[in-house]
């Protein structure tokens, strides 16, 4: 008989040490297309080696597991505030189990308590709908690539962006210049244009649960996303800055709305061990009934 | 591949060159943002921490602590280089280290203290945890775990370490050179 908590520990576990299917196929991909024999090229093979043994081995595919994103969508019967009680027990238990590292620092103190639990952390963006079910999607955000987001507020006249399309563009760009390897490239950019410095963060992070291969409802959006991962790969930065051809497997950008003063350009970086997963549960939570990725 | 056993010669150290593939095996120690602050303040390792002529490993690993007391390492990729590079050289100088072994590269402080003192950059595969888990042995022993267990400085046992020469002991940096020519590409293509 399950329970939430049992639900909540194997969407951990299964975010945390397999690959999902779209960004195994990317990097699958990216390895075909490397320059042979580079050490650009060797460090890709290494890393699909390493995306093997994580999920034979049931251990985490990298050892920053992260900041803990949870996405949830509750049927109204649900109380919120026993989802997230629920839900930092299953993260503390799949702390001690090893599936996620003990990451959570007082920033004051610098005391790491191992529980992974604490002021602001997990992240939990809960909503109610109207469905008879529970959403889980997961994301684990390693430091090294979340250290490499940027933040751009236009018109920038260090990167020639003014308040337009070409100006977000090259802000992008810059982004990915900056992060040479620093990420763990290659990467896929998370980017907001518009919001306050607080939702063009949140919005930008929220664009990487869309799916690898989909499309930009939005004509100059989609066409924008597909031209950045193009032009990035000329770059010749490459996988963990080694060089090569593949800096970028992706680039998902969102557009909401914004003060007129404002005007804000949010990159959130990605690395290549995307972790990011999602289920469908009973109401209850006791059951996993479907996966998402 | 060059196979390295540690401690590593200054010999050794001078003779590779930006590109190389090498493997290490003998012990290395983890060492990241906590325990570089600590040192840079003033502050001293046990004694029992040998790193002359060997090795800093920039990483937080996962650790799991066995019925018996001991460690065993479930997932130990690196971490990214460039926070500690405020206080690498020093720590290069003052500890006598012959190889720091990270991600993302480090700056010019760090390329001079290579050269200055007979050191190399080692550049694993970031986020290869598994991989390199597999080449630690044994757990042999831990200091600092005042600092929680990411920060802490793990004692480690390795075999078939596998890392790239990025900065040599010549003044040589890959990292300065992919970023100096993706800027110049750039400009072309913006």
């Amino acid at each position: 008989m399950g329970s939430l908590l049992d639900s909540l520990i194997e969407i951990i576990r299964r975010t945390s040490v397999e690959m999902p299917e779209d960004v195994h196929r990317a990097i699958l991909h990216g390895l075909e297309e490397e320059e042979k024999s580079a050490i650009g090229e060797q460090a890709l093979q290494i890393i699909r080696r390493n995306i093997e043994l994580a999920k034979n081995k049931s251990q985490p595919i990298c050892q920053d597991t992260g900041s803990i994103l949870f996405y949830v969508k509750l049927p109204i019967t649900f109380f919120e505030d026993d989802f997230e009680h629920t839900a930092k027990q299953a993260v503390t238990l799949a702390t001690k189990k090893g599936y996620l590292r003990q990451n959570s620092v007082d920033s004051l103190t610098g005391k790491n308590d191992g529980t992974n639990v604490g002021p602001g952390a997990p992240t939990f963006h809960i909503h109610y709908w109207k469905e008879n079910r529970i959403e889980v999607r997961l994301v684990l955000k390693g430091g090294g690539c979340e250290n490499v987001g940027a933040q751009y507020s236009l018109p920038d006249e260090k990167i020639e962006a003014n308040r337009d399309l070409e100006g977000c563009r090259k802000a992008i760009l810059d982004a990915v210049l900056q992060a040479q390897g620093k990420g763990c490239g290659p990467g896929v950019l998370g980017v907001a244009i518009g919001g306050d410095r607080a939702t063009g963060y949140e919005f930008s992070k929220g664009q990487f649960l869309r799916k690898l291969d989909d499309s930009n409802p939005i004509p100059e959006l989609d066409a924008l996303e597909k031209e950045i991962v193009a032009t990035a790969n000329k770059l010749g930065i490459g996988p963990m800055g080694f060089g090569g051809k593949t800096t970028l497997l992706g680039t998902k950008i969102c557009a909401i709305n914004r003060l007129p003063a404002s005007f804000f350009v949010s990159v959130s970086y990605m690395c290549w061990a995307f972790r990011r997963q999602g289920a469908i549960l009973t109401a209850d939570g006791s059951k996993i009934e479907s996966w998402l990725y | 591949m060059l196979p390295l056993t540690i401690p590593i010669s200054k010999e050794t150290i001078n003779s590779l060159k930006v590109g190389d593939v090498v493997t290490l095996t003998g012990t290395i120690y983890t060492g990241r943002d906590a325990v570089h602050k600590y040192l840079h303040e003033g502050g001293k390792l046990p004694s029992e921490v040998k790193l002359r002529d060997g090795v800093l490993y920039h990483c937080g690993p996962v650790m799991m602590k066995q019925e018996d007391g001991s460690y065993l390492c479930t997932a130990a990729g690196p971490t990214t280089s460039i926070r500690e590079e405020p206080y690498q050289s020093q720590v290069i100088r003052d500890l006598g280290l012959r190889a720091v072994i990270g991600k993302g590269g480090m700056g010019d402080k760090t390329v001079q203290a290579c050269k200055d003192f007979g050191c190399v950059y080692l550049h694993a595969v970031g986020g290869a945890a598994q991989v390199y888990a597999e080449t630690i042995k044994r757990v042999t022993n831990v200091y600092m775990m005042e600092f929680g267990s990411p920060e802490a400085v793990w004692e480690l046992q390795v075999e078939g370490f596998i890392a790239t020469v990025t900065i040599d002991a010549h003044g040589n940096s890959l990292h300065r050179d992919i970023l100096n020519k993706s800027t110049r590409v750039l400009v072309d293509l913006i």
